[in-house]
């Protein structure tokens, strides 16, 4: 009984390090890939927590327009984030918190997110802003279908509708639903990019206002809520990375292996975003629903091809 | 029971004492419908915590039939949002609209009627006192839409709005008809089994669609809904939003609740509008400039969803899966609830705004947040409800049915909740954007106009209402083991599932609550991280080195949506006039561009035209000359006597 309960505290920190920590590692090794591929040294791995550091300490200025609301979008990021990650198994380690439901309370909670960086991106009043946030809403309408298309069809499959079961089921891996499984990985994995405003939807790294999308809702956030709008971008690439990394993770007999494997999935994650960016180019603005659909088609698919 | 006819009684005369007051008529009133509220409120409360079904006999002969009025859970979850509404619509009218000597008598007057009859309507099981109190809720609510009579827009839509409705009322006669000619007494109780299945059946389920759909602003049926709550004055859009276009889904719950067994079409039809509402009416709510228009198109989106509840309900109950029953019912009835409490306070705030800038249009007003804090405290806490994020109430209602329709998956051979899910996932998505786009142009930014500049907070009276209306929201969103023994005993009046699984069985409401908690938790303690942080002075926003920007350069409400309303094209068909500049000194240029109602600008407007003008062209018959119209009578009669001897 000790036994059980000292290795589930042991899990829970652990979750919780992971998720609180471990986050802006991912950006720090995309960059370095994608450096490395360039033929540059790149920044450090760790220059995010560098960043972070730095800005907690900053003061932040504020436009005369803003009000509240300003802040909201940067709390309300970090804070949907956590939640969520409290929701997400982190490969075969146990989830903290599991229930019938949780999937659609996730995929609402990146809702909420979204809905608040909106928000305080208007909270400027500048076009720019506006143009973004914009585009936000229009891309994540059609993100949305292709999200819950597969979740319906791992619902489906796995005849569950809490998070760790549809995602590491016993019948998650099997030979039957490989071929779903794939279409869904495919139809998050354009998700994830949108999502996380990557290459080739929207590129982090852009310096013309005019073409960003998620980075120009964020251009007046400075010192502290600049840091947690980073890290609250970093911990989106976490929790959703987990999300499309769980059903690949074979289940290891010892607790240290699936957390160790975890760690080197989302490593592996990492390393996959930095090819995809170095070997492709961003789209034009108007290829982007088009990419969105596809995403929507593989997950329609999966579905389909369950039914049969 | 008592206590019940007390409260009806007392909100429905609750504008009389302030006809014979100079002053202050507009406090008694709002006092006596706090009143009412209290009572009915209490009586309704009383018999969803378990409380004995309570109904009326009256002794008089023709009327001797028991169940003539019936509060029973169903009735009390329809009964809650209308007082509730009332009372707060009560209060907020006080300074709304106190100060229009002329008609505000009138206006009290008729509130109290409208908020009587619908109170009395939720509770008949008759066909006589349901007729009456549908009529009378119709007749009020078009006085109430013409309040500003002398404006023509007002009076256009009022016209299309009573003819609307008695076309309506016009069907359920029909309907009540049939249910008399299977049953043989006027009230309205259980039918036998089978009977749905025949012909009769499809014919009653067919015309309770029609009229209530009707009144419920089922989509191809909405035609009046938009122009009347734009119309009306905001309180009563308000009361008209929120509980009225609700009793249409009050009666189609009574029909599924007096059938047995309904066919499985039933609940297919009954989805399929509800996917038809829900997206095309958040897509046209996108393509609003009007702000009341906006938000009448969100009461289409939202009937929509609870049809989508209804109808995932209706499945369960004809293939009996008590499961699909009570996660699809209890969804629809507490998302009637939620529906009354966000779109309520939406359109009271709303109201404010527009009272303050003197305008309804979106891209005339901007940065109102700085001069009406609660005012845009309580509009966001609507947009964020009513967006279905957590953790609001308007989550856990939508909760419920995505819950069932991930179950219903499981059910059948094929995936008919497939059209749920996916209309629900993309409902969410463009109502937050939307709202975004709303609260993002009223506001947020800084003033478009001098009036939206100069625009002052609303009194006390009009933002307590709001208060109470946000407040509920919260405690339902926080804390939905409250309602959940509520709603699992309305859900038994209604379904076949005595003994079913309850909801607290199906959904885990303490882990929702949990993590709600955690993350307001969160919430608040980053906001405490980042408040103490020393302000590096206020400056402009960043405009990429332009120096000179100004107000009307800011994103409008109309480019804000215009990427979803592009991509939606082939359905809103928008119309835009001119913008194109021309030469090398172009002068100024207007330009505009709007969605037009599908139904009514596109459909019923051109067709009652061409209708109309054919009618102008027999005007010749009518020539005013008395002994030409009894010759008309004579040759009538002439050609009866031949068409019956021949």
């Amino acid at each position: 009984m000790s036994q059980s309960l000292l290795s589930l505290t042991i899990q829970w920190v652990l979750h919780l390090l992971t998720l609180l920590l471990l986050p802006p590692l991912i950006p720090g090794l995309i960059n370095k890939v994608k450096a490395v591929l360039a033929g540059r040294s790149g920044p450090p791995v760790f220059q995010l927590y560098y960043d972070l550091a730095k800005l907690a300490r900053k003061r932040a200025v504020f436009s005369r327009t803003t009000t509240w609301v300003f802040l909201a979008g940067p709390i309300g990021t970090v804070a949907a984030g956590l939640v969520a990650g409290l929701m997400v198994p982190f490969g075969h380690t146990g989830t903290p918190l599991a229930f019938e439901g949780d999937v659609i309370l996730f995929a609402y909670l990146f809702g909420l997110a979204r809905f608040l960086t909106v928000l305080s991106a208007l909270d400027t009043g500048s076009s720019f802003e506006g143009m973004g946030a914009a585009r936000e809403v229009a891309f994540s309408a059609l993100a949305e279908p292709a999200l819950f298309l597969g979740f319906a069809a791992l619902a489906k499959a796995s005849s569950s509708l809490s998070l760790s079961t549809m995602l590491l089921g016993a019948g998650v891996g099997s030979g039957r639903i490989a071929g779903p499984l794939i279409l869904v990985l495919v139809g998050w994995a354009i998700v994830f990019l949108t999502e996380n405003a990557r290459i080739p939807v929207d590129d982090p790294n852009t310096h013309l206002e005019l073409t960003m999308i998620h980075e120009v809702m964020v251009l007046d956030h400075s010192g502290r809520p600049l840091a947690l709008v980073l890290y609250g971008a970093s911990l989106k690439l976490l929790v959703l990375g987990a999300l499309l990394l769980d059903p690949l993770l074979p289940r290891a007999p010892q607790a240290w292996q699936n957390w160790l494997g975890f760690w080197v999935g989302l490593g592996v994650l990492a390393v996959a975003v930095g090819l995809v960016e170095s070997m492709t180019a961003r789209f034009r603005m108007t290829k982007v629903p088009q990419f969105l659909i596809a995403g929507i088609l593989a997950s329609a698919f999966a579905f389909l091809l369950l039914l049969v | 029971m008592r206590l019940y006819f007390l409260a009806i009684l007392l909100v429905m005369g609750s504008g009389v004492p302030g006809l014979f007051l100079r002053r202050r008529g507009g406090d008694v009133a709002a006092a006596l419908m706090g009143l009412g509220a209290v009572l009915g409120l209490t009586a309704a409360i009383r018999v969803l915590a378990g409380g004995p079904v309570a109904t009326l006999v009256l002794p008089a002969a023709p009327l001797a039939t028991a169940g003539l009025l019936t509060l029973d859970p169903i009735a009390a979850c329809f009964a809650i949002p209308v007082f509730l509404l009332s009372a707060c619509a009560a209060s907020y009218g006080i300074s709304y609209w106190d100060d229009h000597q002329e008609n505000a008598r009138t206006l009290r007057l008729v509130l109290g009627l409208l908020a009587g009859s619908l109170a009395f309507l939720v509770v008949s099981t008759h066909a006589l006192p349901f007729l009456l109190g549908w009529e009378g809720m119709a007749l009020s609510a078009f006085v109430l839409v013409m309040t500003e009579d002398r404006l023509p827009e007002a009076r256009r839509a009022g016209w299309i709005y009573l003819v609307c409705t008695h076309t309506g009322t016009l069907a359920l006669f029909g309907a009540f008809a049939i249910l008399y000619s299977a049953s043989g007494h006027w009230v309205l109780s259980g039918l036998p089994r089978g009977f749905a299945a025949t012909s009769q059946g499809t014919m009653l389920f067919v015309l309770c669609l029609f009229g209530f759909g009707l009144k419920a602003g089922v989509m191809p049926l909405h035609l009046w809904l938009p122009s009347t709550h734009a119309a009306a004055p905001s309180h009563v859009s308000a009361m008209m939003s929120g509980v009225m276009i609700k009793m249409g889904i009050l009666g189609l719950v009574r029909l599924l609740s007096w059938i047995p067994d309904p066919p499985f079409w039933w609940g297919a039809v009954l989805m399929g509008l509800g996917a038809l509402s829900g997206i095309l009416g958040v897509a046209f709510a996108l393509g609003q400039h009007d702000l009341k228009r906006l938000l009448a198109y969100h009461s289409i989106e939202n009937i929509g969803i609870i049809l989508l509840g209804l109808g995932l309900g209706t499945l369960g109950k004809s293939t009996g899966h008590p499961v699909l029953q009570v996660l699809g019912f209890a969804g629809a009835l507490l998302h009637v609830l939620n529906h009354s409490l966000f779109k309520g306070l939406l359109f009271l705030a709303a109201g404010s705004v527009v009272h303050a800038v003197g305008t309804r249009n979106l891209e005339r007003m901007g940065g109102l947040g700085r001069r009406m804090p609660w005012t845009s405290a309580a509009f966001l806490t609507g947009s964020w409800a009513i967006s279905g994020l957590p953790p609001l109430n308007g989550f856990v209602s939508e909760w419920f049915i995505y819950l069932g329709a991930f179950r219903a998956l499981g059910f059948f051979r094929w995936p008919w909740s497939l059209v749920v899910l996916t209309a629900l996932a993309l409902i969410g998505a463009l109502a937050m954007a939307c709202f975004a786009k709303a609260y993002g142009a009223v506001f947020l930014g800084s003033p478009r106009t001098e009036a939206a500049g100069t625009a002052h907070e609303s009194p006390r009276s009009m933002l307590v209402p709001m208060g109470i209306l946000a407040a509920v929201c919260a405690i339902i969103g926080l804390a939905p083991m409250l309602v959940a023994p509520a709603l699992d005993r309305a859900v038994a009046t209604l379904g076949e599932s005595a003994g079913g699984p309850q909801l607290s069985l199906l959904v885990n409401l303490p882990g929702l609550t949990i993590l709600a908690l955690l993350m307001v938790g969160v919430a608040w303690l980053l906001w405490r991280w980042l408040k103490p942080v020393e302000q590096g002075g206020t400056l402009p926003t960043w405009d990429c080195g332009y120096a000179a920007s100004n107000p009307r350069m800011q994103y409008t409400a109309s480019s804000f949506a215009d990427g979803l309303v592009a991509g939606l094209d082939w359905v809103l068909w928008p119309r835009s006039l001119g913008g194109k500049v021309a030469g090398n000194f172009p002068v100024d240029r207007p330009f505009e561009s709007h969605v037009p109602d599908p139904v009514l600008d596109r459909l019923a407007d051109p067709v009652f035209r061409t209708l109309s003008l054919g009618a102008s062209l027999l005007r010749f018959l009518q020539s005013g000359q008395l002994h030409i119209y009894l010759l008309y009578v004579l040759l009538t009669l002439l050609a009866l006597l031949l068409w019956m001897v021949a």
